[in-house]
């Protein structure tokens, strides 16, 4: 397992774009959180103080950090297609095969890469939100800070699960840009489809459904947090109510989807001639 | 003998089309083999199935004596496959530590192949920086990492300078030398000549023939002759039981031998009957001439 992961990072690290889409991708959401948590005075007429709202309270700020982080994931998405697209044009997957990597372990080297970068993401994004969280937060007991922790593993296993999907169509499209363009399609796909089912039964059942499909799966692990945020602020406003938390089920599926296009990218490599 | 590689029945179908087309013959140890045909009759088609980049359609090969998968047989085969491909953004010591992780061997290789093909001074520089001549040659360098026990080249002079050519060609020779077996397909008859001693050839995905090169078709050669009096020598090659066949062009007559028979022989045989040549030269088909009588033939 650390020899093909070994073997990804070797190619990732040593080709300058990819290192400086990676860098960007860690520290760009790292700085807009840590910036985001300062006090910032506008042209001085008032200051603006996030922290002041609540927003960065014990568990508030794990849901608020996750979503906001996972916003950014499109850049190493970029790095994924590349990293399969780079394999296809310079041929270097075919003399990898060649050379005694089996086709098997050429996903998996990918796979564990997508794994290992989406760890340390959420390591960081964890740490960042710990200490922003101790710094600010009116609540410092033990058991509030760990409650809701689970949107941590809400954005590892998204991540996983959206990286995978780019996985599965870099190996389709074979070239970066057409596979982002399939990731950007498979989006408007969804909502046609979802516009469909609205018209042809209702609103709720549409939702229900539209709740499995990959894309729509993923983004809906960790929901928006503006409207828990107002919320809170109107605790008697009951049509804000909503129900903003990570199940069990959401991860299931997502996991299912990351199983399934894992497996479908070996498939597609295992029957195509090089 | 030891058999590296045993292809059985191997087909392979492109839709419609049937780019391998029943293919068995056997690689044994200690050889060098040429897979010899014309382009699109199959050579890479075969060396991609068996190197597990291309899949079958019918039939089977085995790796060595058949315990070992495929997997793990590629581990003890180097190979280099029309183009050398590697990553253009990392040196060449960067590119073969890659190699040496995938095939499991130790980096202390890495110097040792660069200076038997002769890239050590410019093992930092990056590979897109190199001349097509050098990303052969490290593309060879590549392939004998692991010291392979059979070393697969697909057409490595293709689109190289004649020094290029040349270089690869000695690197081939150095490397046989060491009794490394040697799979070359390739178009360029010469070549396949130059270096090899037995052959396969292709055509349309269907083989040929198989075996020593110097047994391609059963033949004793030819004389080529020239008289002041043709008519007459003419009529005597006609009347000779040794010539089966003869041919007239310009002054120069070529009589085609169905049985050996010295070259003394001929001409004391000739004189004696009152012929003097003018021009006596005694000749085995060259791999180009029997190549085109075998691909004619069928």
């Amino acid at each position: 397992m650390f020899r093909l992961l070994n073997l990804e990072l070797q190619k990732l690290l040593l080709n300058r774009t990819s290192k400086i889409l990676i860098f960007i991708s860690f520290i760009l959401p790292f700085f807009v959180i840590l910036l985001s948590s300062l006090k910032i005075n506008v042209f001085g007429f008032f200051t603006l103080e996030l922290g002041e709202l609540g927003v960065f309270n014990f568990p508030v700020i794990w849901h608020l950090t996750t979503f906001f982080a996972s916003q950014f994931k499109f850049f190493f998405a970029i790095v994924v297609v590349s990293m399969i697209g780079n394999e296809y044009s310079n041929k270097t997957i075919k003399q990898n095969l060649i050379d005694g990597l089996s086709k098997k372990e050429f996903i998996l080297s990918k796979f564990y890469a997508i794994v290992f970068f989406s760890i340390i993401s959420t390591v960081l994004i964890g740490l960042i939100s710990l200490c922003i969280g101790l710094y600010y937060s009116s609540y410092n007991e033990f058991n509030i800070v760990i409650r809701e922790t689970n949107f941590l593993f809400a954005y590892l296993v998204k991540l996983i699960g959206f990286f995978s999907l780019c996985l599965f169509f870099g190996m389709l499209a074979k070239r970066s840009a057409f596979a982002l363009a399939f990731v950007f399609i498979l989006y408007i796909v969804e909502w046609i489809t979802f516009g469909l089912l609205t018209w042809k039964f209702n609103m709720d059942i549409a939702e229900k459904i539209q709740n499995v499909f990959p894309l729509k799966s993923m983004y809906k692990l960790i929901d928006q947090p503006f409207q828990r945020v107002a919320m809170s602020k109107f605790p008697d406003k009951g049509e804000l109510m909503y129900d903003y938390a990570v199940h069990w089920y959401e991860i299931a599926i997502v996991l299912a989807w990351t199983a399934l296009f894992t497996f479908l990218s070996y498939r597609l490599l295992k029957k195509r001639d090089l | 003998m030891e058999p590296i590689l045993t292809l059985n029945n191997l087909t392979k179908k492109f839709g419609h089309l049937t780019a391998v087309k029943d293919l068995s013959f056997t690689i044994n140890k200690g050889n060098i083999y040429g897979i010899l045909g014309p382009n699109g009759s199959g050579k890479s088609t075969t060396l991609g199935i068996v190197l597990n980049v291309v899949n079958k359609t019918s039939g089977d090969f085995k790796w060595f004596d058949g315990n070992t998968s495929t997997h793990d047989a590629l581990k003890k085969v180097g190979a280099i496959i029309e183009r050398p491909n590697f990553y253009p953004y990392m040196t060449a010591t960067q590119n073969l530590k890659l190699v040496c992780n995938i095939k499991g061997v130790d980096y202390c290789k890495i110097d040792e192949k660069l200076e038997v093909v002769g890239l050590l001074e410019r093992k930092h520089s990056k590979f897109s920086t190199y001349s097509l001549g050098m990303k052969q040659r490290l593309a060879i360098a590549s392939a004998l990492l692991n010291d392979p026990e059979i070393l697969i080249l697909d057409e490595p002079t293709n689109g190289l300078d004649p020094q290029g050519i040349h270089q690869i060609r000695e690197i081939i020779k150095q490397i046989a030398e060491k009794g490394t077996t040697i799979l070359l397909a390739s178009h360029l008859l010469d070549e396949v000549e130059k270096v090899c001693s037995h052959v396969v050839v292709l055509r349309k995905g269907v083989k040929l023939y198989s075996g020593r090169v110097d047994e391609m078709i059963s033949s004793h050669g030819f004389f080529e002759l020239k008289s002041n009096n043709q008519e007459a020598l003419i009529a005597l090659l006609e009347n000779h039981k040794s010539v089966s066949n003869i041919k007239i062009k310009d002054n120069l007559i070529t009589a085609f031998l169905n049985e050996p028979i010295d070259s003394g022989t001929f001409n004391q045989y000739l004189f004696n009957q009152g012929i003097v040549l003018t021009h006596l030269v005694q000749r085995k088909e060259s791999l180009e001439e029997q190549f085109l009588q075998l691909t004619d033939k069928n």
